[in-house]
Order: C-alpha cells, then sequence, then structure tokens
C-alpha cells in the first residue's frame, strides 16, 4: 500500500478569560415613569403638595414626563408628542445646567439592525425637536437602544406602543 | 499564549473510480431518503484508544446525522465484529442489515504521545474503498479529527465541501427580557467546547466571523456608546475599531478579510462604511438620507448587499464594492433586511416580515428566485455553513405580559428547506455567525 503524506497546521484557538466592562450606568427609564396609561404619555401634574422636589430627576419625570411615542416604523414627532417636548423645553430651559441623553427605542417587530438605526433617529428625532426650542444641541447626547431595551413586556400592540419610544434621562447638572 | 497543533494526515488508499454507480447523495435535492451507514467504532488495542474510538465513532456518527443525508444504524444490528472488520469488511454481513457506507478505523497511541487516527469508507455494494485517511494529534484534539473525518465522508459522498470542523459563535442570553444579560459565546458547531468571551456586563448584539475564524467584529455598549469592535480569539483582546462619533454598528468581514464593513450613524442617519483593517482608513459607501445598513459583501469582492428604507420600506440593494451602481433588488410583497451573501456567490439570504410573520428566505443577486424556508413568529438573522447548504438563524417565541415565553434559541435548516433542526445550547441564544472550515 502507498502513502502519501499530507499535513495541515491548525491553531488551537484559545481564549482568555473574559474581558472585563464596566455596568452600564444609564437606568433604561426614570423609576417613576408611568407605562400604565397607553395614551397619557403627558401626565397630569396639579402642583403636588407633596413631590419630588422642583429641578430633580423625579420632578421631571412625574411632572413633566421623560418619554414621547412613535408609530410603527417612523420617526417622526406626533401631535400629541408635542405637548411633552415643549415641557421638557421649559423645564430644561428653567434648570439650564442639566445635560440630557435621548434614547431611542424600537418594539420587537423589525430586525435587531435596522431597529438600530431607527432607533437613533427616533432619538435625533427628538433632539432636533429640542433645539428647535432653544435647547443647545451640546446639553443633548442621543443612544439608540434598538429592541434591546423593552419598557413593557408582552408581544402585542399595546406593549409594542409603548416600546416604540424616545426617553429623555437626565445625564448631569441637577441640584440633587 | 499562541499553541499550534498539526494534524497529519495519511491518504491510506486511494480507490479507483468504481465502474459502476457508486453510493453518492444529490444535496441538491430536496426531500432525500438518508443513506443507510454504518459507523463502526474505531477499534483500540487498550482502553485508552478503545474510549476514544468509540468517542471519535459517536462525532462522526453524531454530525452524519445531524446533516439529513445519513441514517447512522444501530450499532446493535452490527453483524461483523470490530476485531475481523480490522481484516476486511465481510459485505455481505453489512448488506443484510442494509448498510449502503461502512466506516471503520482505528486509533493507536504512538509513542511520541500523539494519537494516530485511521478511518475507511466503504461502498457495501461495490464492495470497494472510497475513501481512506490517517491523522495525527494530541489526544485532546480528538474531536476535530473526528469532525474532520465526517467532512471527508460527506465531501467524498455528495461531491460538496463539509461544514463539520466549523464553529459557531453567538449571543447567550439571560436575566429578564427588560434588561436582558447578553454575552459573546463560541462553541463547536456540533454545541461542543461552549465559551462565554465576555461577561455580561456590557451590551453585545451581532457577532461575526472573520474568514480565518481568528477574530470576530461585533457590537458592544461599552461604556454606553455603541461601537463596533474586533475581539482576537487567540488573545482575548478587544479593539475598538475606528475613532467615529456617534455609533458603529452592523459589522461585517469582507469575504477577504482585509475590511470591515459597517453602519455608522450621525445625526440619525446611518450610512454605510468600509474600513481597511490595516491603513485603518474608512471610506464611505452610501450617502443617503435613509437608513443603511447590514451590508454584506460578495464572496469575489465585487459587490455589497445592504438593507434600505430609502424606497419608503426596509428592502434589500446591491451596490458596487465602491458604492456605485446602486439598484434595488426585492421587490416582494412586506419587508427584508439583514441579507447575506451566500460563501458560493449564488444567493442571498435574509429576513422577511410580512403580515405579522417572520420568514428567513433566499433570492438569487439579482433578486429572482426569491424562496421561502422558514416562518415564525420572529425568524431572524441568517448565517451561512461554508458550503452554502445550509443555513442557521434564530427564533423568538412571543412573550406574554408577565414576561413569560420569549424562548430565543438557534436552529439549523437547509437551502433545501428541509431537515430543519434545534442547534442546543443552554440558555437562550440568538445572533449566530457559522465560522469557515477551521484552518
Amino acid at each position: 500500500m502507498r502513502f502519501k503524506f499530507l499535513s495541515l497546521l491548525a491553531a488551537l484557538l484559545l481564549v482568555s478569560a473574559c474581558a472585563t466592562e464596566p455596568e452600564e450606568s444609564a437606568k433604561s427609564s426614570g423609576k417613576g415613569a408611568s407605562a400604565s396609561a397607553p395614551s397619557s404619555s403627558a401626565p397630569a401634574a396639579a402642583a403636588p403638595a407633596v413631590g419630588p422636589g422642583a429641578g430633580t430627576k423625579e420632578d421631571f419625570v412625574v411632572n413633566v414626563g421623560d418619554r414621547v411615542f412613535f408609530d410603527f416604523d417612523k420617526s417622526d414627532i406626533k401631535t400629541d408628542a408635542v405637548s411633552t417636548l415643549n415641557k421638557q423645553a421649559t423645564w430644561l430651559e428653567r434648570y439650564s445646567r442639566v445635560t440630557i441623553t435621548i434614547q431611542g427605542h424600537c418594539d420587537e417587530r423589525g430586525t435587531r439592525e435596522y431597529n438600530l438605526a431607527l432607533g437613533n433617529r427616533r432619538a435625533a428625532a427628538v433632539k432636533d425637536y429640542l433645539v428647535s426650542r432653544g435647547i443647545a444641541a451640546n446639553r443633548i447626547e442621543i443612544i439608540s437602544y434598538g429592541k434591546e431595551r423593552p419598557a413593557v413586556l408582552g408581544s402585542n400592540e399595546w406593549a409594542w406602543a409603548q416600546n416604540r419610544r424616545g426617553v429623555t434621562v437626565i445625564r448631569g447638572g441637577t441640584s440633587s | 499564549m499562541i499553541l499550534f497543533r498539526a494534524i497529519v494526515i495519511a491518504v491510506l488508499f486511494i480507490a479507483p473510480l468504481a465502474a459502476h454507480a457508486e453510493v453518492r447523495i444529490d444535496i441538491t435535492r430536496g426531500s432525500i431518503e438518508p443513506l443507510p451507514v454504518a459507523v463502526t467504532e474505531f477499534h483500540g488495542s487498550n482502553d485508552q484508544e478503545r474510549q476514544t474510538g468509540r468517542d471519535v465513532s459517536g462525532v462522526i456518527s453524531a454530525d452524519l446525522e445531524r446533516s439529513g443525508l445519513f441514517k447512522p444504524i444501530d450499532k446493535g444490528a452490527f453483524l461483523q465484529t470490530i476485531e475481523s472488520l480490522q481484516i476486511q469488511p465481510q459485505f455481505g454481513s453489512w448488506r443484510k442489515i442494509n448498510a449502503q457506507a461502512l466506516i471503520n478505523g482505528n486509533v493507536r497511541v504512538q509513542p511520541d504521545g500523539r494519537l494516530k487516527v485511521e478511518f475507511r469508507l466503504w461502498d457495501v455494494f461495490a464492495e470497494a474503498q472510497m475513501t481512506g485517511l490517517a491523522y495525527f494529534t494530541r489526544p485532546e484534539n480528538w474531536r476535530r479529527v473526528a469532525h474532520i473525518i465526517a467532512d471527508a465522508i460527506y465531501k467524498r459522498i455528495t461531491g460538496e465541501d463539509g461544514y463539520f470542523d466549523t464553529r459557531v459563535v453567538y449571543v447567550a442570553e439571560s436575566g429578564p427580557h427588560k434588561r436582558r444579560v447578553k454575552r459573546l459565546a463560541i462553541m463547536d458547531q456540533d454545541g461542543a467546547n461552549l465559551r462565554y468571551l465576555t461577561d455580561g456586563s456590557a451590551l453585545v448584539l451581532t457577532p461575526r466571523f472573520s474568514p480565518t475564524a481568528q477574530e470576530i467584529t461585533y457590537l458592544s455598549f461599552f461604556n454606553n456608546r455603541p461601537r463596533v469592535y474586533i475581539f482576537n480569539i487567540e488573545t482575548g483582546r478587544q479593539e475598538l475599531l475606528g475613532t467615529f462619533k456617534g455609533m458603529t454598528f452592523a459589522p461585517r468581514f469582507t469575504p477577504d478579510g482585509n475590511s470591515v464593513l459597517m453602519s455608522h450613524a450621525k445625526d440619525g442617519n446611518s450610512d454605510i462604511f468600509i474600513m481597511d483593517l490595516r491603513t485603518r482608513k474608512a471610506r464611505q459607501l452610501t450617502t443617503h438620507s435613509a437608513i443603511d445598513t447590514s451590508p454584506s459583501g460578495s464572496p469575489d469582492g465585487k459587490q455589497v448587499v445592504f438593507n434600505s428604507d430609502r424606497g419608503g420600506s426596509p428592502q434589500l440593494y446591491v451596490m458596487a464594492g465602491d458604492g456605485s451602481n446602486i439598484r434595488r433588488i426585492s421587490f416582494g410583497r412586506g419587508r427584508y433586511a439583514t441579507p447575506v451573501w451566500s460563501p458560493r456567490g449564488d444567493l442571498i439570504a435574509f429576513t422577511k416580515q410580512t403580515r405579522g410573520r417572520f420568514y428567513i428566505g433566499v433570492m438569487r443577486p439579482d433578486g429572482s428566485g426569491e424562496r421561502l424556508l422558514t416562518e415564525s413568529f420572529l425568524d431572524e438573522a441568517p448565517t451561512w455553513a461554508p458550503n452554502g447548504r445550509t443555513l442557521m438563524f434564530f427564533r423568538q417565541q412571543p412573550i406574554d405580559r408577565k414576561g413569560r415565553g420569549g424562548r430565543t434559541r438557534l436552529y439549523s435548516i437547509d437551502l433545501t428547506g428541509y431537515n430543519m433542526r434545534e442547534v442546543v445550547t443552554p440558555s437562550d441564544a440568538s445572533d449566530p455567525a457559522w465560522s469557515s472550515l477551521m484552518p
């Protein structure tokens, strides 16, 4: 029997231990964020006697409203989002040292990469609106989470509507 | 640390092509009856050799079975002993149990401690050897040798390259759906040797192998700045790719491995860039105000397919490698995304969304011949086996209001639309990427 010798090199791929990365710092929404009423993006604020201190993150979430919603695969600011964003702009004018990050989010009915792009477009739309209302662009950062951080669980139209959102998160500059 | 292992192959015997029709599977046909094959335990002369012989034969048998093209016969039915097989197959006794192909072999520990693993593939009806090879390797490498043998058998019988000596990188998911923990995980194609490459502290998405399978490009939300990184599997080193302001995402190596295609989002607009990995210079390929993402290069490097909503909804477009000559290729009803060019160049796999359902499908690069292979509540992210005959993707079940459900797992399916199987992972899994055959 004849033997014909070939050889090939095989790299044994060793993987070192997991690289360390710091914890994500931004929470996906304020703790007082309301997700119970589908259509009320602007909670009624009748100057409560006892409530969050003026100018705090809680004040912003509870008395202004930190989020607006979008239609499926859309990023234009809806008419019912305008009043929330106007209140955000007024609040940000009053507390002029506050800096913010606008998060763009999508529902699960899209592919991951397309939704990252769509979430970026939504966050930019919110930013553009606030800038048009006089808020300095250098106070605003944007980030897209695509479909990675749903606010509401459930594979249904109501949950998807709640998850297609732009959330304004206070990054710094508050008194508390 | 870098370790190299040599697997030395010796061709035992090159059988002349049998004059009559030999055992052969045409894998382009749809539903085929799997070929009955007898995979015997490899012979050993001591306990260690016998154990390895059993293990090697088990991995080969499982590879062949999972391909859907072979049906390994229950070992209890075998009439000829392993010892007597060492001398010569008694073909009549294998015909009696309807084996059309027979695989035997042996394992020997060499004086230097290496293993010699030898196999032969026999055509039972022609009473002829179809192929035979011997491999010399370190004992801990026995699984790779088993996969290499399975690939050799697959190739000899189908005429196509196999895909068993490959790996899969994917995103391992855990934790509640609102704050999912995602880690890069890598495993052999059959689920063995699973390891986690990241610890879950940063959200990671969409890993893809370099053509040599030595590096992975992926998206990490490290420091809350979503950017494209490259992970070196040998060194464990992670490297930020480029100095873009704003998010970079949807990375994929070009088939020559010299560049990474990706999206860059600036002020809400996503365009496609290509970064040369040697010069680290990035070049912008698309300039449209619409979303342009999910680029995938053709194997010859001349074209790029990508996803864009420039026509009003997400559809597939093809452009030349320099960004010129953009044309839409998807015209069916619904939304199209995640195009991936087949390693053979003949097809583009995609995710399609229509009437509330998701599909994995394929079409030719000119958009003709669309064929849907899977359908569910959410199927996404096809990736090709290196021979372009099998796809892997992930499937997510619906979630209820209490966060129950949402099971997310990897599946493979043949291009024929048959042989769909779960790729078993210990936790939820998404965003699979299939490597080329290991170098």
